[in-house]
């Protein structure tokens, strides 16, 4: 099977949904600053509910296949309201720890280690 | 208001005032005023008001239920005709209706055309103020039975209560200051006092052993200004004063006393019969650091409990076979009188049903059928009978302990160790007419079995008491042993059937006793002594004492025109009718008449010995003194009433008797089932001038001998007491010794008693305590391995965990680096090889 040649289908949107989780992941562990790290949270999730959205689209079905009716959407609208909830929270930390420190380098938020 | 309404709430303030004070009393009584002389105050306020609210009480039942005795029994003319009774009250509220017959009764009384006289219920008024519980058909109510004798009971009570208080804000003043106890010694430099138990155990030593053989005690420890020295290493107790305690007391003992007379049910006159009784322990006790004190008071308690044992079977008895205590009818529910005597019957003694199936249950378990013919074939066979006779035995066996009847009459004498305003009012005149009052509240329930053995009972205690009385030289004492004596007469008067003489006796007897009591509480007041060998020549020191005893003497020894007289004739004449309907028991009469001889002899001896002639003790007469008015006063008002209380009131025909028998119990007692030979005469009978006459003569013969041979020996010394007592030796000691009762009692009881607990505490010190002893060393050696395995194995098997998870907690830790990208690093490592391992064992299935 060759992506290329397809139509689009499901398969498209998963890899895209990957790379952009990858791109997250590598995001979160590369970056020292924590708004960086915060914002490859966001294309983590992002990258989920693209696959939820992908999955629950009946769109994106061949005919007479098991349809998910809307949960994937919804579940990708709860998502996003956890996001911003989350990224409200993570933000006030962020700014506490701004205060503490003058920085947002994560490396330096060491202090809790073992 | 109607009287059913207004009598109770009356009576129930009255009754709960005193018990007010003693809770006022109980919690602020040091506090009230200086060394707590208001407690005096606050007591006698409210027994003063309970006076009057008695008196009101009094007055509004005179206005409702008249001054005359209910029927036409009590005119002579009406003595020869037989009393057909007629049942006037078969209706569903007999009380009221009876009431209403009695005013018809009191109409028709002149112009008596039916020969036929109707049988009286008396007047009462039932019911119940509070129900404390009720399990099953047991029901324990706070109840009140009100009738002509309550009121009087309570008006009673609370006059000579009323006086007392007041003589004794005189009596005690000495308690409100600190006292030293001339009669308790202890060692030199103890320092016991101010904290209540200057005791016995510590080292104290009592002056006082045998403190009632020599009679040379008085109630006062404080003394003279001339204190006699201590001997030797010894000093005499110091102790603070107790004023406020012995009104506390007081108040307690009046609202107990209250609560007896109004008890409506006998499980309520239980109680209140063992509260008077807790409160006469109090009292007696009072100077509870001399050791005769402590003794009498323990001696008063325990004896009173062998009676309150039969009394107890008397209630389970009654229980058991009625189902109920209350007295009359509740709510609906028969009542004990009712069962017994009802109204259906003529009021005539029956064997009441339950007592009837009680003892036919083994017949019934048979399976005879209890039909209402079977039932009454029961008991014309006398089934049930014995049930009855037990019962009533069983109550009276507890008025003998409370009344100090024979064999249990040892207590009263010893309890003159209380304060003398307490031997007045607990011990003669309230509390000991306690066991009268319920034998006559308990007349309808008597056998003429019962009734015969409280007559043998009473002679016996009249008669052994006023022989004792004659020899004693304790003035106290010899009030004492009269009290006992006359408390004698009344059962003798109540077990012959005078219900009314006996009552009327013991109302009489209750002042003029307590006023003797006083008399000679003034006396030792002002002599500090009990002993009658050193008073004499006392009535021109204190002329008020004097004649007012003279006026209770006379009272007491039935001189005509004051009020024993009245009362002692009642008795004679039904003594007189008794004998000559049952000559075989003639002996009461005779022992009736000897006793009333003694009593005169020996309430004269006690006045001539204190008041007249020459001074014997002249350090006792200069010291003595009149007492302070708050005492005599008191005297003055009591003594009035000793003389006048048996009158009929000129013009306004109120006397006592005629009152007593508004309260008659219905229906006549009858002849004996368990012995025919013995019948009960009406008491009315006695009324008839031949008996009267007799009985008049007997008494006053009797009272006027006894006081001629007092003249002759102590009087006008023409005999010469100390000669006779040569003559008669071994009487004279034996008399002395009180009949060797103690002595007696001490061989039969005392000693096994002791012999026995010393057995018991060898078994109980050599087996019972080693087995324990024993027993301990055992376990102690069983937790010493127990520990052992605790500690080593149970605490090791925790430590080892407890040490792992921690050095597993410490290799752990270096894992939190603090590094939040390495953080990140390890979760996609791990979601990774989740996934592959997942992907792996999916595949390899």
């Amino acid at each position: 099977m060759n992506l290329l040649t397809e139509p689009v289908g499901v398969a498209h949107f998963m890899v895209v949904g990957a790379i952009m989780f990858a791109c997250g992941v590598v995001c979160m562990a590369v970056k020292r600053n924590a708004l960086g790290v915060l914002m490859g949270i966001e294309l983590v999730l992002n990258g989920a509910n693209i696959n939820f959205v992908a999955l629950g689209s009946k769109f994106l079905q061949k005919d007479g296949a098991f349809s998910l009716g809307l949960d994937g959407q919804f579940i990708a609208l709860f998502v996003i309201v956890l996001a911003a909830a989350e990224a409200a929270v993570a933000l006030a930390i962020t700014l506490n720890f701004y205060n503490n420190h003058s920085t947002v380098d994560v490396d330096r938020a060491n202090e809790l280690k073992g | 208001m109607d009287l059913d309404v207004l009598l109770p709430k009356l009576l129930c303030i009255a009754w709960l005032l005193p018990l007010a004070s003693f809770t006022l009393i109980v919690f602020f009584g040091p506090r009230m005023g200086k060394k707590g002389i208001l407690a005096s105050y606050v007591a006698a306020g409210a027994i003063v008001t309970s006076f009057i609210l008695s008196l009101i009480a009094f007055v509004s039942w005179i206005g409702a239920n008249g001054v005359a005795a209910p029927g036409g029994h009590h005119g002579d003319e009406h003595a020869a005709v037989s009393p057909l009774p007629v049942d006037a009250s078969n209706s569903p509220s007999p009380m009221r209706l009876a009431s209403l017959a009695d005013t018809h009764a009191a109409d028709s009384h002149g112009h008596d055309e039916h020969a036929v006289h109707e049988v009286h219920k008396p007047v009462a008024y039932t019911g119940t103020w509070y129900t404390l519980g009720q399990f099953g058909d047991l029901k324990i109510t706070i109840s009140y039975y009100i009738d002509a004798l309550t009121v009087c009971m309570f008006t009673m009570v609370t006059l000579i209560a009323s006086c007392i208080h007041f003589y004794a804000i005189g009596y005690m003043h000495d308690e409100l200051h600190d006292i030293t106890d001339t009669q308790v010694l202890v060692t030199k430099g103890y320092r016991g006092h101010g904290h209540g138990h200057a005791g016995h155990g510590h080292g104290a030593h009592d002056a006082h052993a045998h403190a009632h053989d020599d009679a040379e005690h008085d109630d006062h420890g404080h003394g003279h200004s001339d204190l006699p020295p201590p001997p030797a290493g010894y000093d005499y107790l110091h102790r603070p004063g107790r004023f406020h305690r012995f009104f506390q007391y007081l108040s307690l003992f009046c609202f107990s006393m209250l609560g007896l007379v109004i008890a409506g049910n006998i499980a309520m006159v239980f109680v209140f019969w063992e509260l008077v009784g807790v409160c006469s322990y109090f009292l007696i006790g009072f100077y509870i650091e001399r050791k005769s004190a402590s003794n009498a008071a323990n001696k008063a308690f325990i004896v009173n409990r062998v009676g309150d044992f039969g009394m107890i079977i008397g209630l389970m008895a009654l229980w058991g076979s009625l189902g109920t205590f209350a007295f009359g009818d509740v709510d609906g529910q028969q009542g004990l009188f009712s069962q017994v005597r009802n109204s259906a019957h003529n009021y005539e003694l029956r064997t009441p049903d339950g007592m009837v199936l009680q003892a036919a249950s083994d017949e019934i378990a048979r399976g005879v059928e209890p039909t209402a013919k079977q039932i009454e074939t029961w008991r014309s066979e006398k089934l049930g009978y014995w049930l009855l006779v037990i019962a009533g035995l069983g109550i009276f066996c507890g008025c003998v302990g409370k009344s100090a009847q024979f064999p249990l009459h040892v207590w009263l004498p010893d309890a003159m160790e209380g304060p003398t305003p307490v031997s007045a009012l607990v011990h003669s005149a309230t509390m000991v007419a306690a066991g009268v009052y319920l034998v006559g509240r308990f007349y309808p329930m008597f056998t003429p079995e019962v009734l015969l053995v409280i007559a043998y009972i009473g002679l016996i205690t009249l008669f052994i008491a006023a022989t004792i009385a004659i020899t004693a030289s304790d003035i106290k004492r010899v009030l004492a042993y009269s009290t006992v004596s006359q408390l004698g007469y009344m059962m003798l008067a109540l077990g012959i059937g005078g219900w009314s003489a006996g009552l009327f006796h013991l109302i009489t007897h209750a002042f003029f006793k307590s006023l003797l009591f006083m008399c000679s509480g003034s006396v030792i007041h002002a002599c500090h002594t009990n002993d009658m060998f050193r008073m004499g020549g006392l009535r021109k020191k204190m002329p008020w004492t004097a004649y007012t005893m003279l006026a209770g003497c006379l009272a007491i020894i039935g001189t005509p025109l004051f009020s024993g007289f009245y009362s002692k004739d009642a008795i004679v004449a039904q003594a007189v009718m008794f004998t000559k309907q049952n000559p075989a028991h003639g002996i009461l009469l005779y022992g009736f008449a000897g006793g009333a001889a003694m009593t005169a002899f020996y309430m004269f001896r006690l006045w001539y010995m204190t008041f007249s002639g020459k001074p014997r003790d002249h350090h006792v007469y200069d010291h003595a003194h009149e007492s302070p008015k708050v005492m005599y006063v008191p005297l003055v008002i009591l003594s009035v009433f000793a003389v006048s209380v048996g009158w009929t009131m000129p013009f306004f025909g109120l006397s006592l008797t005629n009152l007593l028998e508004q309260a008659r119990p219905a229906g006549e007692i009858g002849t004996g089932v368990l012995l025919p030979a013995l019948s009960y005469p009406a008491e009315y009978l006695s009324h008839a001038p031949s008996v009267h006459l007799i009985a008049t003569l007997i008494a006053s013969a009797t009272a006027a001998g006894g006081f001629l041979l007092a003249t002759l020996f102590y009087g006008v010394h023409k005999l010469d007491a100390a000669d006779v007592k040569r003559q008669f030796n071994p009487i004279y000691y034996f008399l002395v010794h009180k009949w060797y009762f103690d002595e007696l009692y001490n061989f039969i009881f005392i000693k096994p008693l002791f012999f026995v607990s010393s057995i018991i505490s060898k078994i109980d010190k050599n087996l019972i305590d080693v087995f324990i002893d024993k027993l301990a060393v055992g376990v102690k050696a069983l937790s010493r391995v127990d520990d052992a395995i605790d500690r080593y194995v149970v605490d090791g098997f925790v430590n080892v965990i407890g040490n792992w998870t921690y050095s597993a907690g410490r290799s752990l830790k270096a894992v939190q680096t603090g590094k939040l990208r390495q953080y990140v690093m390890f979760i996609v490592v791990g979601t990774v090889a989740l996934t592959v391992i997942m992907q792996w064992a999916l595949a390899a299935e």
